[in-house]
Order: structure tokens, then C-alpha cells, then sequence
């Protein structure tokens, strides 16, 4: 016993899931859902997944270096921020808007309060937040799945120039011949046209939007990954659907015509990429159990309710920002029964 | 695999919330029978071994002693008597390195060339025919005290305050820290001693029934006991799950009653008095003979040890010694008293095997699950809110410490519920030392009435 001996404290044991694990775990269930769309939309979303990761990687490393951090890129968590971003832009969303969206998300979302952990919101949606209110135009221009040639040649507006108006895409669509094209996703078909789009092209894909939520298939699979994996809590998908459904099912069954089925709910749109992915961002969520509930009801509830009765034709967004910012409120009031507690205690929240 | 298929099917009974199951570590040893070490050149008997007072020293440095011999006695209710582990000589009563870390008064006794381990020390007494309060007085002389960890004086635990009463004695046999096979051991070998350990601390507290309860990893000793019970006995065996914290006495009053002990109170508010296997066993062995504490079985285990098992050492046998005896490499950089999750590394292998000391684990340099990893901000993936299981909010603890709100941590999320089962950092995926930061908050909070005053 020569060599000195070690001192430290209980547990000496550690169970060997750690943060990059779980990170990376995140990253491979989105890959799929990445892959999907990159068949969907060709070279334009490849591009604009790597823009945005590519930025926002940059973006830590430059935030993370000024504040003496070191480099933080090995916790893998700004590669969720990244990919997450890129899917939930339109796929013909311009590059250099996305490089700003991905600064944003990383700089203000997350490097601002203090890198990994701190973030109050998830950093993906900050980034999409900015570029919704600086890029209104862009942001809902949408164009066509499946366009041939996809693989070969940009959508045109996703090369526009820095700080110049992108040129119109509607030309180029045109010129696709693609019958019945509109424009309007599933979300504005029914908002506006109440014409609801089929369970099966929700399910597989088969309809326009943001570039990784059309999959509700995809999206599904690997969320049931993290959470067999326990790296996600089944909690808040759950609590998402069973609040979005709290409100979309009574408004159906008084009036079909107008409102949209339960189903149609839970897998247009974002709601579907917004709950199993984004809502469930473990930093910004609150760590109690039934807190976990509740925010994912909150967010459902507030989802339905932007897209039924506000302006717009999708809420997820600030459903989700919303509720993170309510996340250390609800967690404080749902601590749990401390073993032996008798009664809770007045004012204890 | 196939003994886990049949868990599937058939659940023991379990606390309610949380809890970990780390890799057992336990076949290393578990078979191995009870093996009886030699005295050590030097025994080194501290005086506060337990919980409470520390003991008085009775004997004189060049003084002779017989093995079993008392050598201190107990100052006051909360303490209790040593006995000489060996027949030797007093060669000094002076501090000594505790595993705790300061140094702490001890009796150091050279145990003669020849000496025998036979125990000639002895006062025999026909001890179910006792009277309650004889027996409570002489399981205070035999200087027994808590051997699952807590070193707390036994018969304390024997006398319930005014107005309350017990009715039910627990006997601890869950044994949930990974490696530590000695509480197996003693189930399977000293069986009737155990039994009559727990007719006698039936007897003295006044119980009418006894619960054993056993992880159902150890199933062999929940046969075993079974089978020496009569029918309709008031001694019943349940085995319970494997999970750790199941020993903690909280865990398992709740798994076996269905009860929780009330928030700052005690297991005798529920009329239930807790026991370790291994404290009824020296009971059942130590009482009818009249003798002291002056050994115990100690479970040597870990990839740093060449010959693993479950000796029985003389009770202070330098720590030094036992690894020796045991083969420890010179690989071996860490070295643990107690079970991983809630031990002890020490700073010293001159330190002593105490009465409370159930395992001393040996890791070598190149184990992987020894948490040495980069420390990550809190990521609220609430795992170790989903282990805890005292229901706690240790994430929100953790913060609270890092801002060292230490009270706010008692005042709203009862800190002094935590009791260190390390459930929480053993899951932490950002390696945050939460266990210690509670520690460190428990023993500020503790400290502070006293700065006020």
C-alpha cells in the first residue's frame, strides 16, 4: 500500500448515465425525424440543418470561451438546440435568417443565463421567436413536399441574400406544376378553409410545414426512445395531449364543422415535435412530478387555444415558451408529500 | 435470469417511493462462511464507538486484561461499557486516527504471543427468565450497540418514552448496501442465536410480535430462518424487495407496516423498535453467557481485495491488518468503511474496526462506476426527485446550498428528512455531490442556534 489512498465522500458508487449520454441519446432519436425531411425537402433542409447546428455549435464555443467556461461542446446539448431549430423553420426558410435565428437561440436563449442549465426557456424556441417576429414573411412561406428535383436544386429563396429581401418562391412553385398547391399548411387549411387534412398524410408525412414536423410517425419513435430510455418524461407528452385534448374534444363535438377532430390536434402541425421534444427540454420543465403534468397541460391547453381562437394558425411555440417561463411557479406548487410529512405546510410554496 | 423472471412475477413488498438498485456486488462473498482472524500486534479500543457518550476507561496503561474483560464503562444512559478484545496489555490510552477523521481517546491493548481466542470472561444467566428491565440492564453491559451502521446503543431502543409503548419489533435483515454480505452470513450461520436474539429484545420491550425483514436476493436465509420458526409463531420472516435504501429503518418500517415514521419523530411513536440481524445475533449469543461485544463479522470485499469474505475480527483490528490478512494489492487506492453508497473512505489503515463497521470495500484504480467525472450544472432531469425515498426535492436543494440558504433548505424542504442514502447522487447524470452538499448544509444548520445563543 505504497500509493497514497483517496478520500472523498458517500455514494462511491455512480450510476454511469451522464449529461453527454443523455444529450446524445436526444440528438440520435431526432436524426431520423432530420433524415425524414431531408427526403421530404431535398438539399434546401440538409442545408438549413446544418446552418443552424453549425451556427449554433460556433455560437457556444465563442459564449462559452468569453465566459471562461472552456469548451462546452462536449455536453452535446447545443446540438439538440441546433437541429431543433432548423426542424422547426419552414425548408425553404434563407440561410443567412437561419444562421441569425441559431445566434439568437444560443446567444439570448441559452449563453445569457449562463450556458447549459440555466437556460429559463428552451433556446430553440427563443431563436424561432426572433426570427418570427423580425422575418414574418418568411417564416410562413411554405412550399411543396416531395418537389422533384429536390435533391438537385435549392428552393430558391433559401440562398437569398444576406439582409435583402428573399425573392418569391411562388414562380418556382408554379413552375412545379404540383396540382393543388396552395401554400396553406394542414393547420391554416382547417383554421381558415376547415378542410382537414387525412390522419394517414399527417401520420406519414405526406403534407406541407416546418421542415421536421411533418412525420408525426418519426417524431413519435424516437420520443418513446428517450422515454423507454428514461431520458424523457413521459410525463409531459402526456400532459401536452391530454390538455390539448381537454379543450379540442369539446369544441368538436358541439360543432365538427368547424373545429377540428382531437386527432387532427395532436398530429398537425408542431404539436407533435413541440411535445415530445421541446416541451420536454428537462432544464426548462420543472422537476416535480405532477409539476411535469401540469406544464405539459398547460402547453397543450394554450396550443389549442392560439390556434382556435388566436390570430395564428399554430401555437405550439408560445404555448411552450409560455409555460417554461410558468415552470418554476408550477414546480414550487407541486412539491411532493415529504415521507412522515403530517400536513403541508402553510405558505410552504 | 432466471431468478429475476421469477421477481417479475412475484413482487416483495417495497417502500413507496424512489430508491436505486445499483449492481449487487454480493456473490463475491455471499457464499463464503464466517472466517475467524488472528489478533492483530496492536488493538486499538476506542472509547466512543457508538452513538451517545463516549465510554470511560477503567484500566491503566501496563495494566493485564483478560479477553472479554470490561475495560471502560458507560458514562451515563446513552453509552456503553468496552470489553478487551483480546488478553494482552494495556500499552496505552491515548488519541488515535478515527475513520470520522480527528483523532479520538482510545485503549491500545498488545495481545499476548499466545493468546487464545477461546473467551474465558464469562457469567452465565438463564436470560429468558429475567425480568424486562434486568434484561435491558445487561444488553447495556454486554456493550451492544446498533452493528448495521448506526452503532446506536441498543438497549435505548428497549426502553420506550412515558406514554408510549412497543409493540412490534423490526429485525433488520435487508442488508441493500451493495458488497456487504456479513448480515447474510450471520442469517444463515448463526440462526438460532439470531431467533434468540429476538425472543430477548421481544422480552425486554414488551412486544408481542417480531417482523424479520429480508431483501429477496437472500432467499436462502429466508428458508433458513423459516425453517427453525414453529407455527403460528410471533416471530414472522417477510422478504421484502431488493432496493436500496429497503435497510434503512424508514424504508422498511413503511415496506413491512405500511407506515411512516411522522416527520422529526422516532419508530417507537409507531410502537416499533428496529434491529439489526447481526445486533440480535450477538444478542441471542452474548446475553446467556454474560459476555461483551468483542467481535464482529466483517464483510472484506472489492476488486482491490485478492481473498474477499466474511471474517470475524477482533473489534479494534487496525483496518491495516484485516486488508492484509485479506491480500489487498498494492493497486487498491481506495479504501471504504461501510458499504459504497453510505461509507467511509479512510485517510488512515491504522484506523480501527469499530463495533458499527459492517464492510471495509477495497476499489482498485481502474473501476469505472466510481464516479470520478466531470461535474455538470443541474440539467432538472429529475431523476434524483424520482429516487429519493424520503420524497425530497434535492435538486431544489442543491441550488438552494450553492446560494447557501442552508435554512431555507430545513424550512421548506426538510432537509433533516435527508438521512445521506446517497440515492440521489448515485443518479445524478451531472455528477453534482448532492449527498455532501446536505451534509455540509445539516451540519451548518446545526451550528447556527449555537453561534445565536
Amino acid at each position: 500500500m505504497a500509493k497514497p489512498i483517496e478520500i472523498c465522500t458517500a455514494p462511491h458508487l455512480k450510476r454511469l448515465q451522464s449529461v453527454e449520454q443523455i444529450m446524445r441519446n436526444v440528438v440520435y432519436a431526432l436524426l431520423p425525424v432530420a433524415a425524414f425531411s431531408v427526403w421530404q425537402f431535398g438539399i434546401s433542409a440538409l442545408a438549413l440543418i446544418l446552418t443552424t447546428t453549425v451556427v449554433a455549435m460556433l455560437t457556444e464555443r465563442l459564449f462559452s470561451q468569453l465566459a471562461g467556461r472552456g469548451n462546452t461542446l462536449g455536453d452535446w446539448s447545443v446540438v439538440i438546440s441546433g437541429l431543433l431549430l432548423a426542424l422547426t423553420l419552414p425548408p425553404g426558410f434563407p440561410l443567412w435568417m437561419a444562421a441569425v435565428a441559431a445566434f439568437v437561440a444560443v446567444a439570448l436563449g441559452k449563453a445569457l443565463f449562463g450556458g447549459l442549465g440555466f437556460n429559463v426557456m428552451n433556446p430553440a424556441l427563443v431563436g424561432r421567436a426572433f426570427v418570427q417576429a423580425a422575418f414574418p414573411v418568411a417564416i410562413t412561406t411554405w412550399t411543396p413536399a416531395f418537389a422533384p428535383g429536390r435533391f438537385g436544386e435549392f428552393i430558391p429563396s433559401t440562398l437569398a441574400v444576406p439582409f435583402m429581401k428573399p425573392e418569391s418562391v411562388t414562380p418556382w412553385v408554379n413552375g412545379l406544376n404540383i396540382d393543388g398547391f396552395t401554400g396553406a399548411t394542414p393547420l391554416a387549411m382547417q383554421k381558415f378553409q376547415h378542410i382537414a387534412a387525412s390522419t394517414n398524410d399527417l401520420l406519414f408525412g405526406n403534407v406541407i410545414g416546418s421542415t421536421g414536423e411533418a412525420s408525426a410517425i418519426l417524431i413519435l419513435a424516437g420520443g418513446l426512445y428517450l422515454a423507454f430510455r428514461r431520458m424523457l418524461d413521459w410525463r409531459i407528452p402526456v400532459g401536452v395531449f391530454v390538455g390539448a385534448a381537454l379543450v379540442a374534444t369539446p369544441l368538436w363535438l358541439m360543432n365538427s364543422e368547424l373545429y377540428p377532430s382531437p386527432l387532427f390536434v395532436a398530429l398537425s402541425g408542431g404539436l407533435m415535435l413541440g411535445a415530445w421534444f421541446m416541451a420536454s427540454d428537462m432544464i426548462a420543465s420543472p422537476v416535480t412530478p405532477w409539476g411535469a403534468f401540469v406544464y405539459g397541460a398547460l402547453i397543450g391547453v394554450l396550443s389549442v387555444v392560439i390556434r382556435l381562437f388566436g390570430g395564428l394558425p399554430e401555437g405550439v411555440m408560445y404555448a411552450i415558451l409560455l409555460a417554461n417561463a410558468a415552470s418554476p411557479l408550477i414546480a414550487s406548487w407541486t412539491q411532493p408529500r415529504v415521507y412522515g410529512e403530517t400536513k403541508r405546510q402553510e405558505g410552504g410554496a | 435470469m432466471d431468478v429475476k423472471l421469477f421477481r417479475l412475477f412475484k413482487r416483495h413488498a417495497t417502500f413507496a417511493h424512489g430508491g436505486v438498485h445499483p449492481s449487487e456486488h454480493k456473490k463475491e462473498t455471499a457464499g463464503l462462511p464466517i472466517r475467524r482472524l488472528p489478533f492483530a500486534p496492536q488493538l486499538v479500543v476506542p472509547l466512543s464507538q457508538h452513538k451517545g457518550a463516549p465510554a470511560k476507561p477503567i484500566v491503566k496503561v501496563g495494566e493485564e486484561v483478560v479477553r472479554g474483560e470490561p475495560i471502560a464503562e458507560a458514562d451515563g444512559h446513552v453509552s456503553v461499557p468496552m470489553h478487551a478484545p483480546a488478553t494482552g496489555r494495556v500499552v496505552a490510552v491515548d488519541l488515535w486516527p478515527t475513520a470520522e477523521g480527528p483523532k479520538a481517546p482510545a485503549i491500545v491493548i498488545e495481545p499476548y504471543d499466545a493468546a487464545s481466542q477461546e473467551i474465558l470472561y464469562e457469567d452465565p444467566v438463564d436470560i429468558m427468565n429475567e425480568t424486562p428491565g434486568e434484561i435491558v440492564h445487561l444488553v447495556k453491559e454486554a456493550g451492544l450497540v446498533g452493528l448495521g451502521g448506526a452503532a446506536f446503543p441498543s438497549h435505548v431502543k428497549m426502553l420506550p418514552p412515558a406514554g408510549k409503548s412497543i409493540h412490534t419489533v423490526i429485525v433488520n435483515g435487508c442488508e441493500c448496501e451493495p458488497y456487504l454480505t456479513c448480515d447474510h452470513r450471520v442469517m444463515l450461520e448463526k440462526t438460532d442465536a439470531l431467533l434468540r436474539g429476538v425472543r430477548i429484545a421481544m422480552r425486554a420491550t414488551g412486544a408481542k410480535r417480531a417482523m424479520i425483514g429480508i431483501e429477496d436476493n437472500k432467499m436462502d436465509a429466508v428458508q433458513a430462518i423459516r425453517q427453525k420458526l414453529p407455527e403460528n409463531d410471533a416471530i414472522e420472516v417477510k422478504a421484502v424487495k431488493a432496493r436500496y435504501p429497503q435497510g434503512a429503518e424508514k424504508m422498511l418500517i413503511e415496506s413491512l407496516l405500511k407506515k411512516q415514521i411522522p416527520e422529526g419523530g422516532f419508530p417507537v411513536d409507531l410502537g416499533v423498535a428496529v434491529y439489526n440481524v447481526g445486533t440480535l445475533a450477538q444478542m441471542g449469543e452474548l446475553l446467556p453467557s454474560g459476555r461483551g461485544l468483542i467481535e464482529r463479522v466483517v464483510t472484506v470485499s472489492g476488486a482491490g481485495v485478492d481473498r474477499p469474505g466474511n471474517y470475524l475480527v477482533p473489534i479494534g483490528t487496525p483496518v491495516g491488518f484485516l486488508l492484509h490478512s485479506a491480500g489487498v494489492d498494492a493497486e487498491a487506492n481506495k479504501v471504504i468503511l461501510g458499504g459504497p453508497m453510505m461509507g467511509m473512505t479512510v485517510a488512515s489503515l491504522e484506523v480501527p474496526i469499530t463495533k458499527g463497521v459492517s464492510g471495509v470495500v477495497v476499489y482498485a484504480a481502474d473501476e469505472s462506476d466510481r464516479g470520478e467525472r466531470k461535474v455538470y450544472p443541474c440539467i432538472k432531469c429529475s431523476r434524483c426527485v424520482e429516487t429519493c425515498p424520503m420524497r425530497l426535492n434535492p435538486s431544489m436543494m442543491a441550488l438552494l446550498a450553492q446560494k447557501r440558504e442552508y435554512e431555507r433548505m430545513e424550512s421548506e424542504f426538510h432537509l433533516n428528512q435527508c438521512f445521506e442514502c446517497g440515492c440521489c447522487a448515485y443518479v445524478c447524470p451531472s455528477n453534482i455531490p448532492l449527498t455532501q452538499y446536505f451534509r455540509i448544509a445539516k451540519a451548518i444548520n446545526r451550528e447556527r442556534p449555537a453561534v445565536a445563543s
